[in-house]
């Protein structure tokens, strides 16, 4: 197993996920006081480590010789789990045995440093830790590269796994297998990572063990007693798992002779130093003040600083082939860390690694500042969060409705959920969100369409733009693989669910004697809203759900307009499936009903497909409207009223002769409420 | 309470112009009536202006400010009424006042006397013709209704009666301390004393109140009451015990357009009872409209004396040229000290520039069934007329189409059906209202410089 797995990773499904996070929002830690305030300094926001951060390990210079470590004595690995399987405390166990972080009982998860990682419990960016685990005296350097758990993120989690050769698959002892796991699993397989399981949480009451080995057994295959049973929590066998580390897992294969060769596989931005590389050496070796260049610019940069993540960042004066560090070279702008893009020294050009594809957005959302004065800010906001998350695709819309804003895409909904939550929590930004959509496909028929379009097939993003029936052959939508894990007394509850969803049914098995995996084929679109809230409550909260991209597929889609007095608006054109139609408009006619306030006329509040309508709600008329008494005490407070209301009428947007205030826009736009 | 008067020397409608302009007109129009107003409220008005700020118990429904009086001190807000209306009256420099109104809380609890000690101070101050207007808000409970006959005896020449309703069941709902008979006798007894000038006030879209019951029941008012009526619709203010009962469910008030039916309902009947509508709550017939009240929506001035009242006048005795919308403390006991100490207890004074002033007329005027006439609105808006500021303004060209709202050689005013949806209209023309007197100040501001 080499470093070149990162082409296959390229061809791993990356769109997945699970949304599993919801039940598991969590206490901040006490430290977590200083996340906002402390964002721009990452390295400094950890406190029990090396207290004074960066500051600190750079006056102890190279207390680690990393050329102690050749190839064979490095092992890359990363741990993927189902949300809260205990992921992250195994990890916080893993730098304690080592040595990397200081043992106290306030080692929560500390690799999570987002203040949205805590508070959801998840892992939203990849971190990285080398580890030094002496085994049967010898020295060994254990690079932990921490991954997003969560699917969404599988972007993340397969750059991460670019770097591994193996992986620890951890499960609850009482939870068993769940969606996520299995979708990890395939993820780790189908790279070829040597995979050892982990049963986690063995010391709870109801754990099980035995029933999680097999199910492991039955679905995995791979044979129970390769599973390793710990209690991440009291520590109880985590050293098992660093030997299985050292013993199972293939060091990479890397030669300390070959010219220098390092793929970038993250990055991030600090304010003071530029841009941070995180890199794995696949050849060679690297010093400070060495001159590198960069494959995908051909520009050239002088190594400033380099070091390991034990996780802090620790200078060192070398890396070299096999291992893992961050390096800062003076890169201002972070356009220019591409992710996946490979470095080698200057004057000693080398074949570039095949880096990777870049993700498809499969969810798509406008993105409004609250207030246009804001977008400015919201503008540099947004550009300095996908700095650090080049998935996120970026494109300006503008709303007559709403202002300028954007039209992001996103990898899925969690996703969506947590840079939108980055964005309010680290730039303070208040938006206003619309309701997600996906990409759309038409095969187009007109030959001048065609070469207007220079393809035959387009992908539609905007309804707006959705074309006529007329002109296209056929429509297609994207569709995705779901697995859905459950005990089985609920399967016929989720089984009509799917079937109202437009779920096709293509698999179902018995993991074990109570829990059941069903596979089913979904169009993205029925799934994206709220199928995983729902499925959520018809469970108590029993089951999970997860997905992968399955490609297009044709569907009778059709362009639904919204009209007030017979007059369309464009901000309200929805894409629809023609079986959905007729309930898609009547929800968003009443929505609208109920948001746009009563005029002096009467406001026909239509859906409509072509000519016809298929949903009518009335906003009736007023038949009065004055307010009943007004005396010498009663004027200072109408008048500011009355004010208030023509003020606000400035804002009103016309549709015809139907004042629409901006708020009905927003809720009929906007994702619901949870 | 209100007093009307004649100004002395400045009218105020032109405080706005440059000192030349201003000058011309004041002495234009010396010979018109100007009036002056001192405090009034109704019982059940929603913002805190009164002269005796005391209720025995406090109404469901009412967010007016008013205080449960603990001890006997009558004499001491005798005493400061009469100082700060001494002060106002010297700081309005009003000359002649032509109505007075004692509102609420529940001035029928003042002492007959202290009334009379009130109206005395006024005219020793300003001339209080024997003509003036002197309204005086009664709760019509025994203890009111016994006190009527002194009352008139200390000047006051008109009541204002707090029936709001007839059903004996709703009143309690509505916390009220009266019954409907009670009512009935109170309203007899004041006709007795002053034959014509009794208005009742009764409420719609109380709790449970169907459209069959509103009618039946005005008609029964109507077979007693005098020549003046005023209709209020219920309100559901924030705070009240009333707003919390409807909130959490135990109590249901009529929807929208269920009010709507019984305020449609309601002017029917009174205008074929040979009451006419003079404004959007108030019915009079024999000419009995309420001379104090009018003087609000035509845009007058008035002064405001007691906790929370409100006024509007130039306080010509420091000099001043600006209206101004003055508020007085709130608390009785805060506002006692206040008057004490310095003479008056106003707590806020805002300044009316020329488009705010405007912007009320404009709101009150159009609350009169006559609306605006052209050479009122000329008076404060000399330069702009009514056609200029609103004629070419696509959203009034639609409510004038629809005949909603009517503009002719008369002036501006709502239809019959348009004064049922005037607070939607409002927008609209304030909105054009300021467009067009936004740029006529900068004009002003710039004659106001050029040398002539």
């Amino acid at each position: 197993m080499s470093f070149s797995l990162a082409t296959r990773w390229c061809d791993a499904p990356l769109m997945r996920r699970v949304l599993q996070f919801k039940g598991y929002r969590r206490k901040i830690q006490s430290c977590n006081n200083m996340t906002y305030t402390l964002f721009r300094h990452r390295w400094m926001k950890r406190l029990p480590v090396f207290s004074s951060g960066l500051k600190m390990a750079s006056t102890q210079t190279d207390t680690i010789d990393l050329s102690k470590f050749p190839v064979d004595r490095i092992r890359n690995f990363c741990i993927i789990a189902h949300i809260d399987h205990g992921k992250s405390t195994l990890a916080d166990r893993l730098l304690e045995m080592t040595g990397a972080i200081v043992k106290t009982q306030k080692n929560k998860q500390v690799l999570d440093k987002l203040q949205v990682e805590r508070e959801r419990g998840i892992t939203v960016k990849a971190q990285t830790a080398s580890l030094i685990y002496s085994h049967q005296g010898q020295q060994y350097l254990l690079n932990l590269i921490d991954t997003p758990g969560h699917v969404d993120f599988s972007y993340e989690v397969s750059r991460s796994i670019s770097a591994c050769q193996g992986v620890l698959l951890i499960v609850d002892a009482n939870q068993g297998i769940q969606a996520q796991t299995v979708a990890n699993f395939y993820l780790a397989f189908e790279a070829q990572l040597a995979i050892i399981p982990v049963i986690n949480k063995i010391d709870l009451k109801n754990a099980d063990p035995e029933r999680v080995a097999s199910q492991i057994e039955k679905v995995f295959d791979i044979p129970c007693n390769e599973c390793i049973r710990i209690s991440a929590k009291l520590g109880t066998n985590v050293e098992a798992v660093l030997q299985a580390v050292v013993d199972r897992i293939p060091p990479p294969v890397a030669s300390i002779d070959d010219p220098f060769k390092a793929l970038v596989f993250d990055s991030n931005f600090d304010h003071y130093r530029g841009v941070v590389a995180n890199i794995a050496v696949f050849g060679g070796r690297v010093r400070k003040g060495d001159r590198i260049v960069s494959a995908y610019l051909g520009k050239s940069y002088e190594v400033n600083e380099l070091g390991i993540l034990r996780p802090d960042e620790h200078p060192t004066q070398k890396l070299f082939a096999g291992q893992v560090g961050y390096m800062v070279t003076g890169m201002k702008d972070v356009k220019e860390a591409q992710i996946g893009d490979t470095l080698y020294l200057k004057e000693q050009p080398v074949e570039t690694l095949p880096g990777f594809k870049p993700a498809k957005a499969m969810v798509f959302a406008g993105m409004f500042p609250t207030d246009q004065s804001d977008y400015p800010g919201l503008r540099s906001a947004i550009e300095r969060l996908t700095l650090n998350d080049s998935s996120v695709t970026v494109q300006r819309d503008s709303s007559m409705a709403l202002g300028a804003g954007w039209r992001l895409g996103f990898l899925g909904l969690l996703h969506m959920e947590v840079f939108n939550q980055r964005l309010e929590q680290e730039y303070n930004a208040s938006v206003i969100v619309t309701a997600p959509t996906v990409p759309y496909k038409a095969v187009l028929s007109s030959p001048r369409l065609i070469k207007e379009h220079g393809s035959k097939e387009i992908t539609i993003v905007n309804p707006a733009q959705f074309p006529d029936r007329s002109v296209v052959s056929e429509y297609l939508e994207p569709m995705v693989l779901g697995t859905i894990l459950s005990p089985d007394s609920y399967t016929g509850k989720i089984m009509s669910l799917c079937l109202n969803r437009r779920g096709i049914q293509k698999n179902m098995v018995y993991i074990d004697d109570k829990r059941v995996m069903m596979k089913y084929l979904f169009p993205l679109n029925e799934i994206v809203v709220d199928f995983y809230d729902l499925l959520k409550s018809l469970s108590s909260g029993y089951a999970s759900f997860d997905y992968e991209n399955a490609g297009y597929q044709a569907a009778d889609l059709i362009k639904m307009n919204i009209l007030l007095n017979g007059q369309p608006v464009e901000e309200l054109i929805t894409i629809v499936h023609r079986g959905r139609a007729y309930s898609a408009g009547k929800a968003m006619c009443e929505r609208l009903q109920d948001s746009i306030p009563r005029q002096m006329f009467e406001i026909a509040v239509q859906a409509s497909i072509g000519s016809k309508v298929i949903a009518r709600e009335t906003i009736k008329a007023y038949r009065k409207n004055v307010l009943a008494k007004c005396y010498g005490g009663d004027i200072t407070r109408k008048m500011k009223l009355l004010k208030k209301q023509a003020e606000g009428k400035k804002k009103m947007r016309l549709i015809g002769n139907v004042e629409v205030p901006k708020d009905a826009f927003i809720n009929v736009l906007k994702r619901k409420d949870k | 309470m209100f007093v009307y008067g004649t100004y002395r020397r400045i009218s105020d409608p032109f405080c706005n112009n440059s000192l030349t302009n201003s000058l011309i007109r004041v002495i234009k129009h010396l010979d018109m009536h100007h009036n002056y107003i001192l405090n009034r409220k109704s019982p059940s008005s929603s913002l805190p202006l009164l002269q005796w700020p005391y209720c025995l118990r406090r109404c469901s429904y009412c967010n007016f400010n008013k205080y449960i009086s603990r001890e006997d001190n009558d004499h001491i807000m005798t005493e400061c009424i009469q100082r700060e209306t001494e002060t106002l009256l010297r700081l309005s420099q009003v000359s002649c006042i032509t109505s007075v109104f004692f509102g609420g809380g529940t001035p029928s609890l003042a002492h007959p006397s202290t009334i009379a000690a009130v109206l005395q101070t006024v005219s020793r101050w300003a001339r209080l013709s024997d003509k003036a207007e002197v309204t005086l808000e009664v709760n019509p409970t025994p203890v009111g209704k016994s006190k009527l006959e002194d009352y008139c005896r200390a000047g006051v020449n008109r009541f204002s009666i707090g029936v709001q309703s007839l059903q004996d069941e709703d009143l309690k709902i509505l916390g009220r301390d009266h019954s409907s008979h009670q009512a009935l006798q109170t309203v007899e007894e004041a006709r007795r004393l002053c034959p014509g000038r009794v208005s009742v006030d009764v409420m719609f879209g109380r709790p449970k109140q169907s459209v069959e019951s509103w009618e039946n029941e005005l008609s029964e008012l109507l077979r007693v009451c005098d020549d003046h009526v005023s209709l209020y619709q219920l309100t559901l203010e924030r705070g009240t015990r009333l707003f919390k009962q409807v909130l959490g469910g135990e109590v249901t008030v009529p929807a929208e357009d269920v009010t709507a039916e019984m305020y449609r309902c309601a002017r029917r009947t009174l205008q074929q009872r040979g009451f006419l509508q003079y404004e959007v709550s108030n019915f009079a017939r024999h000419k009995a409209a309420s001379h104090h009240n009018t003087s609000y929506w035509k845009g007058r001035q008035y002064i405001g004396v007691g906790p929370g009242a409100h006024g509007r006048f130039v306080p010509l005795g420091e000099g001043g040229v600006h209206r101004e919308a003055r508020t007085q403390t709130l608390e009785p006991d805060v506002w006692i000290r206040e008057v004490r100490q310095r003479g008056h207890g106003t707590r806020r004074r805002i300044q009316l520039g020329h488009l705010e002033l405007l912007e009320e007329v404009l709101v009150m005027g159009l609350r009169m069934t006559d609306g605006i006439n052209h050479e009122h609105w000329e008076m404060f808006s000399p330069h702009l007329g009514l056609r200029e500021v609103f004629g070419t303004s696509r959203e009034v060209q639609e409510l004038l189409q629809s005949g909603q709202l009517i503009l002719d050689d008369r002036g501006l005013r709502c239809s019959w059906d348009g004064l049922v949806l005037l607070d939607s209209m409002l927008p609209a023309l304030l909105v054009e209202l300021e467009r067009q007197i936004g740029p006529s100040l900068q004009r002003d501001h710039h004659t106001d410089g050029s040398p002539h």
